[in-house]
């Protein structure tokens, strides 16, 4: 359409458009709320994302792995002791068929005992099921795991809430006390409360406990130092909010990127930290089983069984990865520096 | 500077304190005695050995006692071994542990450095994700698996090196590969994220448009400052070393101070514990400090802000 054509179209026409204050004010997309537009972010990274379902699944084998293979965990046999894993199928196939070398000999000691079942990973010294203590194993590990950073969490995010809103005298207290305990190296107190605590699963909890919550607590604090004096807390503040209200409407979810990624990174430090304990001997005690006392328990005759501690290792391996892997995820989808 | 130096120090000294007092109690808490085969020793014998190692008086003189020799330098006597002091016994084995620290901080470093400059410099193609994924294994894997399963596969299948000897440099090849891991994983995260802030700032857009090639601009103006906050993980670096020390040195069965402390705690060795607990609280915050003084000197704007961090 020219110049010339234009002029031909008649006035009548034409009409004015209407001025719409609200319309123009309309959002036309839909407003995303915090997480989902995090999510959004986390969905885009492949290696999170693949690490997430690597790690809802060890989560779903750590809850009903137990119950496959139909052996106890804690039942000892020693005429079933030290077999080597033998799978159906996969023993034709020439790989994990029961043999093993014994004195520069293969033997298969399933056929030289005339043991039927099948032990998918073999069975330990005690001719208990290796596959059933694996996975007894990791829900241990990442029960205590999970108990520890919820319980970091929570002392964390009160105390540096406390001394970042209260500011003052209370926060110059309170970081210097921070700060005394933080000189203290974590490894020597977890192992001195080991020592004097019954090992267990609750007294490891605490023993990682005592020094876990304070790097939660410093990256609170400065968050809160940071937000407390901007605007929209000034104006909530103007409109009467009470204290209770700014902390928990307001800066709480402000947060929460920040409680999330550094709760996310406590979960490997703390699998690593009971599966050290245990492996230096300190952890926890027979029979019950972690990732770390398989470790330990193969490491002692791993020359001649090494399914024994090769096992949970790749196994305590992949979730260290898995979780390192989401929480660098989360931390690249909530940092602010981020956003586009 | 010489206000925020003594303000550490005080706090530094008030830690120890709290350390070594914990420790003293924790300890007398402990169930168990050193003695071995207690059962057999007759009321006599015990209190005869309890008046040798000062165990008969009451806990606040023992405390006190306690308290005054670790200033004197003097961490007591063990119980295992028979008249050896505390100190000579961990200066006996310094030096293995400290090799291996030393070796595995040098070497994690440079190929730390070096891994994380390639990420950086070669941002989102292969090169950088290799590099970012070795970071994130050397992360994740505990050096005491990566110390047994080196010991399996080098050490036992293939006989290319020796295990649990210390006898030459070889043998401390495997151990300081292991505990390296930690460090090598750090360095290149920290220099990866680093870098990639520097890459952006103008003057390396002034750099390059004066004409330096990509190698200079990143050897000459880059590297230089992103090496500076380097220090910083310096600090972390040390605790993770130590950390990984005692399983490593369990492993590989170095004559270092880790493999001594795991032993004691099997024994209930009290001063032998107390002594090396004390020794690494020690180490450590006095590492600490000296990274945070350093870094303080080099960046003046950590002053600015009093060391409040």
């Amino acid at each position: 359409m020219n110049k010339e054509e234009i002029k031909e179209i008649p006035k009548e026409q034409f009409e004015p458009a209407p001025i719409d204050h609200e319309g123009a004010e309309r959002l036309e997309k839909p407003q995303l709320s915090f997480m989902k537009d995090a999510w959004l972010r986390v969905r885009k990274n492949k290696a999170a994302i693949v690490s997430l379902i690597i790690l809802a699944l060890v989560v779903i084998m750590a809850i009903i792995g137990p119950h496959l293979s139909g052996h106890d965990g804690y039942e000892q046999d020693v005429s079933k002791s030290n077999l080597p894993p033998r799978v159906p199928v996969l023993e034709n196939m020439g790989i994990f068929d029961g043999k093993q070398k014994i004195g520069g000999e293969e033997v298969n000691k399933y056929e030289q005992m005339n043991i039927e079942e099948y032990y998918w990973f073999g069975t330990d010294s005690l001719g208990r099921d290796l596959f059933t203590r694996v996975w007894l194993g990791t829900r241990v590990s990442l029960y205590i795991a999970v108990l520890a950073a919820a319980i970091d969490m929570l002392v964390g995010v009160i105390y540096g809430l406390v001394s970042g809103f209260k500011g003052g005298r209370t926060d110059n207290v309170m970081q210097r006390i921070l700060e005394v305990i933080s000189g203290i190296p974590n490894l020597i107190v977890v192992i001195l409360m080991l020592l004097i605590l019954k090992p267990g699963i609750m007294s490891i909890t605490i023993a990682m406990v005592i020094t876990g919550w304070i790097g939660m607590a410093r990256v609170v604090r400065g968050q809160v130092l940071k937000l407390k004096d901007q605007e929209y807390i000034l104006a909530s503040r103007t409109l009467g909010a009470k204290n209770n209200r700014l902390l928990f409407k307001h800066l709480l979810p402000n947060l929460s990127g920040v409680i999330i990624i550094n709760t996310m990174f406590t979960i490997p430090s703390a699998i690593f930290f009971e599966a050290f304990l245990s492996f230096i001997g300190i952890g926890l005690q027979a029979p019950s089983a972690s990732l770390g006392t398989l470790i330990e328990d193969g490491y002692k005759t791993f020359q001649f069984l090494p399914h024994l501690m090769i096992i949970p290792c790749i196994l305590i391996c992949v979730i260290l990865i898995v979780c390192n892997l989401i929480g660098d995820g989360l931390r690249d989808a909530f940092d602010p520096k981020m956003r586009d | 500077m010489a206000k925020y130096i003594t303000k550490r120090i005080i706090y530094l000294i008030i830690t120890l304190f709290i350390i070594a007092s914990v420790t003293f109690f924790l300890m007398k808490f402990l169930p168990g005695t050193p003695f071995s085969n207690e059962e057999r020793l007759t009321i006599e014998q015990r209190e005869l050995l309890n008046a040798k190692y000062g165990l008969d008086q009451p806990v606040p003189v023992q405390y006190m006692n306690y308290m005054v020799n670790i200033v004197k330098g003097d961490l007591g006597v063990s119980f295992q071994f028979e008249n050896q002091p505390v100190m000579d016994l961990l200066m006996n084995r310094m030096g293995p542990s400290l090799q291996l620290g030393v070796q595995a901080m040098i070497i994690g470093t440079i190929i730390g450095v070096a891994l994380g400059v390639l990420a950086a410099m070669f941002q989102n193609t292969w090169i950088d994700y290799g590099s970012t994924f070795l970071a994130i294994l050397g992360k994740s894997i505990p050096s005491f698996v990566l110390a047994a399963l080196l010991q399996y596969y080098i050490g036992v299948k293939l006989e290319l090196l020796p295990v649990a000897s210390w006898n030459s440099f070889s043998s401390s090849i495997l151990p300081t590969i292991a505990l390296a891991c930690f460090p090598i994983a750090t360095a290149a995260r920290f220099m990866r994220t680093e870098l990639i802030e520097v890459f952006g700032s103008d003057y390396i857009t002034l750099a390059k448009a004066k004409g330096n090639s990509r190698g200079e601009v990143a050897v000459k103006h880059a590297i230089r400052n992103a090496l500076i906050p380097l220090i910083t993980v310096l600090g972390p670096m040390a605790v993770g070393l130590m950390t990984g020390s005692m399983v490593v040195e369990k492993v590989f069965a170095v004559p270092g101070i880790g493999e001594q402390f795991v032993k004691s705690i099997m024994t209930n060795d009290f001063p032998i514990i107390m002594g090396t607990t004390l020794f690494f609280a020690f180490l450590l915050t006095v590492i600490i400090l000296i990274i945070d003084i350093l870094y303080g000197i080099i960046d003046p704007r950590i002053r600015l802000n009093g060391g409040d961090k």
